[in-house]
């Protein structure tokens, strides 16, 4: 028998022609985001990502992207200045100064907030977290400075404020895990040369852990960043769903609509094609949005832990 | 000197209380999520509520029984085929992986995991709700597998890179080929790796939503066949809680604590179970 044809050799293609699976998924899904957006943008050409105005009706429609990648990076701004620090502090926490026997039960407690599903995020924030909100940070603050332009607007709760801070908290079991085995990657060394010269334990933790796991702990927020971008169902049912140049995110206090939202909340009841396409063009942007920044954070986390780490696989 | 030295131990002191802060911080939302889930949605289970249809407004209460089988039903599916393909790339990445090809699919997989899955669900219905004319449970199911493909096979990957190189060498020493090494050898000795893997990556997808908007659709019957749109319990919560009605919005509620069950026992049992194995 020809020696092509021993089993391993057809085991081996087998396994790597399924393992071409992933390629697959990927090219299909650049191939129809790509193709179903031409006809937006034949129409509107690059103006499509700087148009504000979204109008459906036949005969008069017009479509731009451009609130929507706002509120896209505006929220998930937010949901970074918020998430980052408190992942950090927690990754720090876990790794520098819990006691032993509580590090691995507050570990798990904070992955378990990755396992809830975003919907049901979302009905928390609808009928729970949004009044907390209202209640204790936009009503009194919009009293004292609602003259402010970025609190300008009514307190509803259901806004680009509560968008971002559920963000912030769905973003931090990614962002706290990766920066706490980064943390834990930095060599003992490092501590015991800092603490020799007298160096007390925030200082060492400060100036030589954090600052030796700098471009690991960079990597990890970019990684929360992308979850932030992508992130779909809860950020829809509380940022408020608006349209057109109304969803351009001024203010905190003002609900808008991110790029996912929108897709998820029109794209079934859109019946022309242009408008169709128009929701898979804003899609296609979040896809390029989305690989850009999964890669450079996948080129980050991987090199550090690998160089530097040594702790790490 | 003296009140330096005070002050650098205060600020030790000042920011271990804010890293302890963080935690709690975090830990809030997630009790917060658990009480409310239960303390709402408990009063709802009953045994009309988990296996009958949604019932009339104002006539009868009803339940969620569609939302239930549409979602065990999409889980299989999406196991039957996301399950064997993930592995199986596992396989080729971790025991043919040295090279070139195999980097790059690492990285795609990688990147593949990362995805916005509302994108996800854009792709199934260009592909297969269009093509085959309908919402489907079957475009449902494609979705959510292209979503648990590059997790299973990455943690595949992981855990076959865990099974020693002597358990190998001692197989293909007593004259075994490379493929019977990897499915009778390294595959039974990677188990429980696997099945954790698996698991949780099958959690992940129960509580998929956005991919199943334009797939599933949903509707209010039970099961019609594969073709047809099916109801689904991310689905169910979703439509439920955006409507006015105080016992559509209850109803939510109960699905959702359905949901989380599913999540959180899929989760804690696993970790239970491989305990002190991984450090995952």
């Amino acid at each position: 028998m020809n020696r092509k044809f021993t089993g391993d050799n057809v085991f081996k293609i087998l396994a790597a022609v399924i393992a071409a699976s992933a390629v697959v998924i990927l090219i299909v899904t650049a191939y129809t985001l790509v193709s179903g957006s031409v006809p937006v943008l034949q129409r509107f050409g690059l103006g499509f990502f700087a148009g504000t105005q979204w109008n459906p009706v036949e005969g008069r429609e017009i479509f731009g992207a451009l609130p929507y990648v706002l509120g896209t990076l505006v929220t998930s701004g937010i949901a970074l200045l918020i998430g980052v620090p408190l992942s950090i502090g927690i990754a720090v926490f876990l790794v520098e100064m819990a006691p032993k026997a509580l590090r691995v039960p507050i570990a798990y407690l904070v992955e378990l907030l990755a396992a809830v599903p975003s919907v049901i995020y979302g009905l928390w924030g609808l009928f729970v977290f949004r009044f907390w909100i209202q209640n204790y940070i936009e009503i009194p603050v919009s009293n004292s400075l609602g003259w402010l332009p970025i609190f300008s607007g009514t307190p509803f709760g259901l806004d680009v404020l509560t968008a971002g801070i559920i963000l912030a908290i769905m973003i931090i079991p990614t962002v706290a895990s990766i920066s706490k085995e980064v943390i834990g990657a930095v060599p003992n060394s490092i501590r015991e040369g800092a603490y020799s010269i007298g160096a007390t334990k925030w200082e060492v933790i400060r100036h030589w852990v954090l600052s030796y796991g700098r471009s690991g702990i960079f990597g990890a927020v970019i990684l929360g960043l992308g979850r932030a971008v992508g992130e779909t169902m809860a950020v829809t049912m509380v940022i408020g769903n608006t349209i057109g140049p109304a969803a351009i995110p001024t203010s905190l206090f003002k609900p808008s609509q991110t790029m996912s939202s929108l897709i998820a909340n029109g794209f079934l009841e859109s019946t022309a094609s242009l408008e169709k396409s128009a929701y898979i063009g804003v899609g296609l942007f979040l896809l390029l949005l989305s690989l850009i920044i999964n890669i450079a954070a996948h080129v980050m986390v991987t090199r550090v832990l690998k160089v530097k780490g040594g702790a790490v696989e | 000197m003296i009140n330096n030295y005070a002050f650098r131990k205060f600020k030790n002191r000042l920011f271990f209380v804010l890293c302890l802060a963080c935690v709690v911080i975090a830990i809030v939302p997630l009790l917060s999520i658990l009480y409310e889930v239960i303390a709402r949605g408990a009063p709802q289970l009953s045994w009309e509520f988990l296996t009958q249809g949604p019932g009339t407004i104002g006539v009868s209460a009803g339940g969620i029984g569609p939302a239930i089988q549409g979602s065990l039903i999409l889980i299989g599916l999406t196991s039957l085929i996301g399950i064997p393909v993930g592995i199986l790339s596992g396989v080729y990445l971790a025991e043919f992986g040295n090279n070139r090809y195999a980097s790059a699919m690492r990285t795609v997989n990688d990147v593949l995991t990362e995805f916005p899955s509302i994108i996800v669900g854009i792709t199934a219905f260009s592909v297969v709700v269009l093509t085959m004319g309908s919402f489907s449970a079957i475009a449902g199911a494609v979705a959510l597998s292209f979503i648990l493909i590059p997790v299973v096979a990455r943690t595949t990957e992981e855990s076959l890179k865990l099974v020693p190189n002597s358990v190998r060498e001692a197989s293909l020493a007593l004259g075994a080929h490379k493929w019977r090494t990897t499915l009778s050898v390294v595959l039974p000795a990677a188990k429980s790796g696997l099945v954790t893997g698996t698991l949780l990556a099958v959690a992940r997808i129960a509580g998929e939503t956005a991919p199943l908007i334009m797939t599933v659709l949903g509707n209010t019957y039970f099961f019609q066949g594969f073709g047809q749109p099916m109801d689904a319990l991310p689905l169910r919560i979703w439509r439920n809680a955006l409507q006015p009605y105080p016992e559509l919005q209850a109803q939510g509620w109960g699905a959702a604590l359905v949901l989380i069950l599913i999540v959180l026992a899929l989760n804690i049992g696993v970790r239970l179970a491989s305990r002190g194995r991984f450090r995952k």
